[in-house]
């Protein structure tokens, strides 16, 4: 599994910039700020080869000609004269270096997509690394942040992890989870959508506004929900579904399917990111093995927008057999069905389970029975009820009605990553949010790649012969050595090899990439 | 300085009386003796001390282009 997370970008105090440009900017800020530098000194290219975001998962592929712009991510973005007049705004030096992407030591891809700077995160295994990674992400965004306000010339950026500019923009934080290619997209569809309009209970990252240019009153569960028109679709930028069915699995496609998840709110909290990825997984696995629970939305759409305005849980659900049920009930529905499916399978028991699989479940459990109790009782958890509750603690002392403006600077300040500025920072350094990790730790995913999936390899690759790597991708990087006039394209099309265990020697004993392509191709790995 | 104080105090007042939905109570905190809510005024104190100023022309200041 793997995140990605666009952020919000904005220069205080105008908006005259491009924001392309702006973006451009934050990629080219980290490449200074990192030693793992690339051929010529520059940044190592994406490599689009395997690339496919016309496929659908249904079964057929959009002509080029029928896609909107927008969904044309397998060719090298550029900055053009056309694309900037269409845009708008300043972009200062125009000699400056315009950097669209980025693969870094950590395996992880810092690109600029559309308007936004984007970190995608390398593949992990678990939820808790999937947590490190993302949260990794946002302290590379800080590196930026610092870079540019230390750089004369430039203007100061910010960069917020929140999805809405509550003008009628929307931006993504997207999942992305492995599964068998010859499981039945309708199977995946009929399991998730249910699960997909109420599991923001646990991780909606809270917002100030309704619709989605946030011009209705009041407080709701996710930021995204106002965003989201169909029940499945291809697209991400407009007429956004539930599900999603880009077709483009970044590994082996007659074995697998990557499912691209685009309705997650972007998490800083840990408990709630943590949760959005372990549940998730549980109930794709359940999918997978024909377990998950029979519950069908009369109108899934509708029913995600009223979840989301229901901060106050406690409006019931029309199911497609005419029951009612609330939002926490599906919820329970789901907890019970993966708690009964990884009893069965072993994956939660004690000493012989994944280790993972009973952690999920056990703060699951105890998350739902306090949404059923005590709401409150989780604001040092749950994205969202950690915003309201600072959101309601202005109102009562000010006597602040849903439209002041300061309730929504609290909005966006929360997701500003500067520790100074970001209130969730400042809730978490006075120990008012819950840390799943050390600060060390991710710290620690800012250098290292996760050891045991393939961007162990990409990462390191990068870390070792940066100089000698001209691209890289999910699934392949790329190598030019000096002595050979071919590049030398490696695929990494199984997502679980070039893990540490596999490879960790090769790069220790290997001076040189030379050296290293040779064991590699000689090598049984 | 003093006339953005009043501009917030009186739009305050046009905007509780323009809210239709009913105004929720706040959650009550738990343990509300003096101590919990000296301790809810001194963070908001020191949040009020981060947040930027000028809070209604920072907010629409902010504008995106489009995203996935």
């Amino acid at each position: 599994m793997g995140a990605e997370t666009e952020y919000g970008i904005h220069t205080p105090g105008t908006n005259t910039f491009n924001a392309t440009w702006l973006s451009t900017q934050v990629v080219h800020a980290y490449s200074l700020e990192t030693g793992h530098r690339a051929a010529a000194g520059g940044e190592t290219r994406w490599d689009y080869t395997d690339e496919d975001p016309l496929a659908d998962a249904r079964g057929w592929v959009v002509p080029r000609e029928n896609a909107h712009p927008s969904q044309l991510t397998d060719v090298e973005p550029e900055l053009t004269a056309a694309q900037i007049a269409l845009e708008g705004g300043e972009t200062l030096d125009r000699s400056a270096p315009l950097m669209m992407n980025m693969v870094l030591g950590n395996g992880a891809r810092l690109y600029v997509d559309h308007a936004h700077p984007e970190y995608s995160s390398p593949e992990v295994t678990n939820p808790l690394d999937a947590v490190r990674w993302d949260a990794a992400g946002d302290l590379v965004a800080l590196a930026a942040v610092r870079r540019i306000a230390a750089t004369p010339g430039l203007p100061a950026i910010n960069l917020y992890k929140n999805n809405t500019d509550n003008k009628s923009v929307s931006y993504g934080s997207h999942e992305n989870y492995l599964m068998p290619r010859e499981l039945p997209f309708k199977n995946i569809v009929t399991g998730l959508t249910p699960f997909f309009a109420t599991r923001q209970l646990i991780c909606g990252a809270g917002r100030v506004g309704r619709g989605q240019d946030g011009s209705g009153t009041g407080f709701q569960v996710s930021q995204r929900a106002d965003f989201f028109e169909a029940e499945v679709g291809l697209e991400t930028t407009i007429r956004r579904p539930i599900i999603n069915t880009r077709d483009e699995p970044h590994a082996t496609s007659e074995k697998y399917r990557r499912l691209h998840v685009i309705i997650g709110d972007a998490n800083l909290s840990q408990v709630s990111n943590y949760l959005k990825f372990g549940t998730t997984a549980l109930v794709l696995d359940m999918i997978e093995h024909g377990t998950a629970p029979e519950v069908a939305l009369a109108d899934p759409v509708a029913t995600l927008q009223a979840v989301s305005h229901d901060w106050e849980l406690g409006q019931t659900h029309l199911l497609s057999d005419g029951r009612r049920l609330r939002a926490l009930d599906i919820q329970w529905c789901y907890l019970e069905a993966a708690t009964a499916h990884a009893a069965a399978n072993g994956s939660s028991h004690p000493t012989s389970g994944d280790g993972h699989t009973a952690a999920v479940l056990a703060r699951w459990e105890q998350v739902l029975t306090l949404l059923g109790s005590d709401p409150m009782a989780l604001a040092g958890q749950v994205e969202w009820i950690a915003k309201l509750k600072l959101l309601q603690q202005y109102r009562a002392r000010d006597s602040m009605g849903w439209r002041d403006p300061r309730l929504a600077l609290i909005d966006l300040q929360w997701s500003d990553i500067r520790p100074e500025k970001g209130l969730y920072y400042q809730l978490l350094q006075r120990g008012a949010m819950e840390r799943l990790l050390p600060d060390d730790a991710i710290a620690g995913a800012v250098e290292q790649p996760p050891e045991d999936t393939r961007a162990f390899f990409r990462g390191k690759c990068i870390q070792h012969y940066g100089p000698n790597v001209v691209g890289a991708s999910w699934d392949s990087v790329i190598f030019e050595l000096p002595s050979q006039r071919r590049l030398q394209r490696i695929p990494t099309k199984e997502p679980l090899r070039g893990t540490k265990e596999l490879t960790g020697v090769l790069f220790e004993s290997s001076p040189d990439a030379a050296t290293f392509l040779g064991r590699l191709l000689a090598g049984p790995h | 300085m003093a006339s953005q104080e009043q501009r917030n105090v009186s739009s305050h007042t046009e905007e509780e009386q323009l809210d239709d939905t009913p105004q929720p109570t706040p959650a009550p905190e738990s343990g509300t003796g003096q101590g919990a809510t000296s301790g809810v005024d001194d963070l908001l104190d020191e949040i009020d001390g981060v947040l930027e100023s000028n809070a209604e022309e920072f907010v629409r200041g902010f504008v995106q282009k489009g995203g996935q």
